[in-house]
């Protein structure tokens, strides 16, 4: 199935959660965050939350600003 | 701790908040940080695999408090998903609430940000927003919640300084919470003139981080900063149109 990480189309395995979405990013364990379909995904839920088909995934991180 | 910085019941023996954007690499900012004497730091949020990463290392390396901003954000919804994501990511509630009108000026969008402010403080953030430097906005502002209340000085980058000295201190006159001057400082005096007009700290990047020398002008900044609080809290002498002696009248 298809889904858009980080405004990218991607090819995910069926079923894949938002910690294999990590996991296929190369992420790091601590500083990051994910909103699914504009809605932020709870470290804590990671591994239970399914990314549905055509669904778009935002992987967000701190960098330098401001 | 003498004379801290009070924001939301958490003391900083520094007045200077500084930007961690524009910074020609980590250890130009690492040198500039560290000179500053700054004890709590923004950071934008992007997508993983955007530029401009390793700056939280930095920063918890350096002991410097994180404050994730809400930087490019158009609209209060972005807004509000920017400062939960950042929440999640960086396990703060602290918030550089930023919600720009358009990308010419960077001004706030007024509008947008009351919105986003009352959102963010009903779901239990530290908002601290970057506004116009417009007196009843402050006070709405505060109003809705907000821990501290950061007007311009000019618009963003442009080290055009304190555009509007009377209105920065009309906000002062008026309000309940930390009043924090971001934005527009180009140079070490436009920080002292904000803490001699009351300001309870400074908030600046680009005037240190694009500076020719940036340690050297984190530096400035940190002694200019100090100065225009001890004026402050030492009450100047008011200004007269005609000249007093100094030396007492001569006897002969």
């Amino acid at each position: 199935m298809k889904a858009r990480v980080n405004g990218q189309e991607r090819e995910l395995a069926d079923g894949a959660t938002v910690a294999a979405v990590l996991d296929l990013l190369g992420a790091p364990a601590a500083g990051v965050a994910v909103a699914l379909d504009g809605e932020v995904v709870p470290r804590a839920a990671w591994a239970s939350t399914p990314v549905p088909e055509g669904a778009a995934v935002e992987v967000l991180t701190a960098v330098q600003g401001g | 701790m003498d004379d801290p910085l009070v924001i939301a019941g958490r003391e900083f023996g520094s007045r200077l908040v500084m930007g961690t954007g524009g910074a020609a690499n980590l250890a130009v900012l690492e040198k500039a940080l560290v000179a500053s004497g700054t004890e709590l730091t923004t950071v934008a949020m992007r997508r993983l695999d955007s530029s401009g990463g390793g700056v939280l290392d930095l920063l918890r390396r350096l002991g410097i408090d994180v404050l994730p901003n809400t930087a490019g954000c158009r609209g209060a919804a972005e807004a509000v998903l920017t400062a939960r994501l950042a929440r999640e990511a960086l396990e703060t509630n602290w918030v550089k609430l930023e919600v720009v009108a358009d990308e010419q000026t960077l001004l706030p969008d007024p509008i947008e940000l009351v919105e986003a402010a009352e959102r963010l403080v009903d779901d239990g953030f530290v908002v601290l927003p970057y506004t116009n430097d417009d007196p009843v906005l402050a006070r709405r502002l505060e109003d809705v919640g907000c821990a501290a209340v950061m007007p311009l000085g000019s618009p963003i980058g442009t080290g055009l300084g304190i555009r509007n000295p009377h209105n920065i201190e009309l906000i002062v006159a008026r309000a309940g919470v930390p009043v924090i001057l971001d934005a527009g400082i180009g140079t070490a005096s436009d920080a002292a003139l904000a803490m001699e007009l009351g300001c309870s700290a400074v908030l600046l990047a680009t005037a240190v981080t694009r500076a020719q020398d940036p340690a050297r002008m984190a530096a400035a900044m940190r002694a200019g900063v100090e100065a225009g609080r001890l004026a402050r809290l030492a009450g100047r002498i008011p200004q007269r149109f005609w000249a007093h002696a100094s030396s007492p009248a001569p006897d002969v």
